[in-house]
């Protein structure tokens, strides 16, 4: 319509079209996210307060029920148990899938023959189906017949066998190893990503200097890691604690409720027991739990930064 | 106040649908959203199941279409696995697009007739008259009849004759006998019994039979008859006649011990005679699960799959969804179905002649005739009592608590606290 004044001259009509622009680029994103992010979380959240029933499905009427799912999910017997089987089974996971993904990222940064073809095996797990892997592990583990007790008794470790499945403390255990195999794929895949961007010259430095592995793991590697560490961290402990279906595939929340978790909890209340109104109740405690330590992340993160 | 936006949303599906499967399939769609019961002629109507089985998915099929055939519409049949039904169902139910004819597993009727979303039977001059008591009452809500199974099963003991025979025990009557019996069949790499004590309704429903013939009750779980039903199982796991495993196991895992030799006796159901029958050198037999004394009858909960009519803004559809199930209930197609499932017809006198033909039936035929549908008593408070009681065995199993305090606890969750 008119031609383009000369910036320095007239800087705010283009100032203002250029922030629409901007607008239309963030806008699919920002529709996307509202969309499928942010309606089901507000709708779970309208829901964690309601009756809502298999007839508010039909009818959609749910009767407001104010903070009494809430109080119920918190008061009910079983709460203290499930929140501390959360706490081991998120806290033990994401240690156990740490140390092993650490270990197997500094092994295959050396250079070896086949490093490539083993560092791909390593990803395996992350490409199967968890309801195929969980379901093998729980046959490996089965206290009779499973592959692990035989290799055990083979070794004259045990005489009886271990109840991997069957014994309540042993129950917790197995989910957590179960659950650590499944996610050192991603831990070893994001740490070796960071293990590559700290400059080999460094190393050869700290060589020169005289430090030993050890030395330069503590000086070099660690401090430069420090900040894919905080995120591998923080993402394993909220990718954890919503863990369902490893657990509801290897123990089905059993023996006992032994391996029941927030997680578990939720979905049974909802799909099993039809209250959704409890399930959503349920679900909105983890959410605010992954909420504290995405503040965490993000806390840590700045730091980091600015550091 | 969510209609509209319900609607909207519908007609631009709708939209979507019609311009994407062009004319044909537009008409088709334009019948079911369209004015209702003036949409003129019903040529096809939608069934939707948890057949997913590939066989099992066929021959529900050609009984489908033949009996369309018989009322004059087509039917689409579509099958989503077992867990996901009840979900899908309820997606369905919110968006109004409910199928015209609808499976359920029996004990969720009741939360589905609860929402208002099933048309009641009488209507249409379907009865249960002539049915299993068992699988009318697991049909009705409320006194109004909503859905029919053609077929039922209950569980029964399967046992392992040459095992029996080597051993030199008799089939078990009796909680004592089945005790003695499993200890003696019980050795090195053999249990002498298998049941399913999983921590899932599944569990539940292989407990029934012992918590009922004793006279236990689901409305009062903290009784000395469930007590002593709950021992029972408690016994033959610490006594090592049963492993420990139970826990943890499926029923199709129960099935796969006892068909390795790993189990002499199991608890389970009819569908696995098929698999039983695949293995020439496996000799097995069925007999009623054990009772308490000599001389009762055991009470064995009802399982099967009910046929429903959603309601339909069309009537016609809804007339002629209601003509298939009284067709896929009639009397020859329960025979056939029963043959080619190994289950047994609902109506009484056709599991009589189900049974002079196949004698491996009897046992499943005798349970199902006083079998009771878990939903009888406490109807859609039902899931929480059955959590309640899966919960009790795996807490008695594991030596945490003692079958009084299990159950106990059992009665408190199933009330709700």
């Amino acid at each position: 319509m008119r031609s383009r004044p000369p910036q320095a001259a007239d800087p705010s009509p283009v100032r203002r079209g250029d922030r629409w622009t901007r607008w239309l680029f963030v806008a699919p994103a920002a529709t996307y996210l509202l969309l499928f992010f942010g309606y089901p979380i507000a709708d779970n959240v309208v829901m964690s307060f309601q009756q809502y029933t298999v007839t508010s499905f039909y009818t959609g009427d749910a009767p407001f029920a104010g903070l009494r799912n809430y109080a119920a999910v918190l008061s009910s017997s079983a709460f203290p148990r499930t929140l501390l089987t959360t706490a081991v089974f998120t806290a033990g996971s994401v240690l156990g899938q740490f140390a092993l993904g650490l270990a197997f990222a500094l092994f295959f940064r050396r250079r070896f023959p086949l490093g490539g073809v083993l560092r791909s095996l390593l990803l395996l797990p992350w490409l199967l189906p968890l309801v195929a892997s969980g379901t093998t592990w729980k046959w490996m583990l089965d206290p009779d017949t499973g592959v692990v007790n035989a290799v055990l008794r083979g070794l004259h470790l045990t005489s009886s066998g271990v109840p991997w499945l069957t014994g309540t403390s042993q129950a917790l255990l197995s989910v957590v190893l179960v659950n650590t195999w499944v996610g050192v794929p991603f831990n070893t895949a994001i740490l070796y990503g960071g293990l590559q961007d700290i400059p080999p010259n460094l190393y050869e430095a700290a060589k020169l200097d005289g430090a030993g592995p050890l030395a330069s793991f503590r000086h070099i590697t660690w401090p430069l890691l420090r900040p894919v560490v905080s995120v591998v961290l923080v993402l394993g402990v909220v990718y954890t604690v919503k863990v369902l279906d490893v657990i509801l595939v290897v123990t089905g929340g059993g023996p006992a409720g032994a391996t029941e978790t927030i997680a578990t909890q939720s979905y049974e209340l909802s799909f099993r027991q039809f209250d959704f109104g409890r399930g959503a109740a349920m679900s909105n405690l983890l959410i605010v739990l992954s909420l504290v330590f995405a503040v965490l992340h993000l806390r840590a993160d700045r730091r980091a930064r600015t550091v | 106040m969510t209609s509209p936006a319900r609607s909207s949303a519908r007609r631009i599906a709708a939209l979507l649908t019609g311009l994407l499967l062009l004319a044909p399939a537009a008409t088709g769609c334009g019948d079911r959203t369209g004015s209702g019961p003036s949409g003129g002629e019903v040529t096809a109507i939608t069934a939707l199941d948890y057949y997913t089985d590939q066989a099992e998915h066929a021959q529900w099929g050609d009984l489908l279409t033949a009996c369309g055939r018989t009322v004059g519409v087509r039917v689409e049949q579509t099958s989503v696995p077992g867990a996901s039904l009840v979900p899908k169902v309820l997606q369905q139910a919110s968006s109004r697009t409910l199928p015209d004819l609808l499976m359920l597993d029996n004990p969720d009727l009741q939360q589905i007739a609860r929402t208002g979303a099933l048309a009641p039977l009488d209507g249409y001059g379907i009865d249960a008259d002539g049915f299993a008591p068992g699988i009318a009452s697991a049909g009705s809500y409320q006194g109004k009849l909503y859905g029919l199974a053609p077929n039922v099963s209950t569980v029964a003991l399967i046992y392992n004759k040459d095992m029996l025979a080597e051993a030199g025990v008799a089939v078990p009557r009796t909680w004592d006998e089945l005790k003695a019996a499993a200890a003696t069949l019980t050795r090195p790499g053999r249990y002498g019994m298998a049941v399913d004590a999983n921590a899932t309704f599944e569990g539940t429903w292989q407990f029934l039979p012992f918590l009922w013939s004793n006279g236990g009750d689901e409305r009062q779980l903290d009784t000395p008859q469930a007590a002593q039903a709950l021992q029972l199982w408690v016994d033959l796991v610490n006594s090592g006649s049963m492993s420990k495993s139970v826990l943890n196991w499926t029923q199709a895992d129960v099935h796969d011990q006892f068909v390795a030799g790993r189990t002499a006796m199991m608890i389970n159901g009819p569908w696995r005679i098929p698999a039983l029958e695949q293995d020439a050198d496996l000799h097995w037999g069925v007999a009623p699960v054990p009772v308490p004394r000599l001389g009762q009858s055991p009470v064995t909960p009802l399982g099967g799959e009910v046929w429903t009519v959603p309601q339909n803004p069309s009537k016609a559809r809804q007339q002629k969804a209601a003509q298939v199930l009284a067709c896929l209930n009639s009397p020859s197609n329960m025979l056939t179905l029963a043959q080619e499932h190994h289950t047994v017809p609902s109506r009484t006198a056709v599991a009589a002649q189900h049974v002079e033909a196949n004698p491996s039936m009897a046992a499943f035929a005798q349970s199902v005739a006083v079998a009771r549908a878990r939903t009888s008593e406490l109807g859609v408070e039902w899931p929480k009592a059955a959590t309640g009681i899966y919960t009790a065995i795996q807490s008695a199993l594991t030596g945490e608590q003692t079958p009084e305090e299990a159950l106990s606890h059992a009665q408190q969750t199933a009330t709700g606290r």
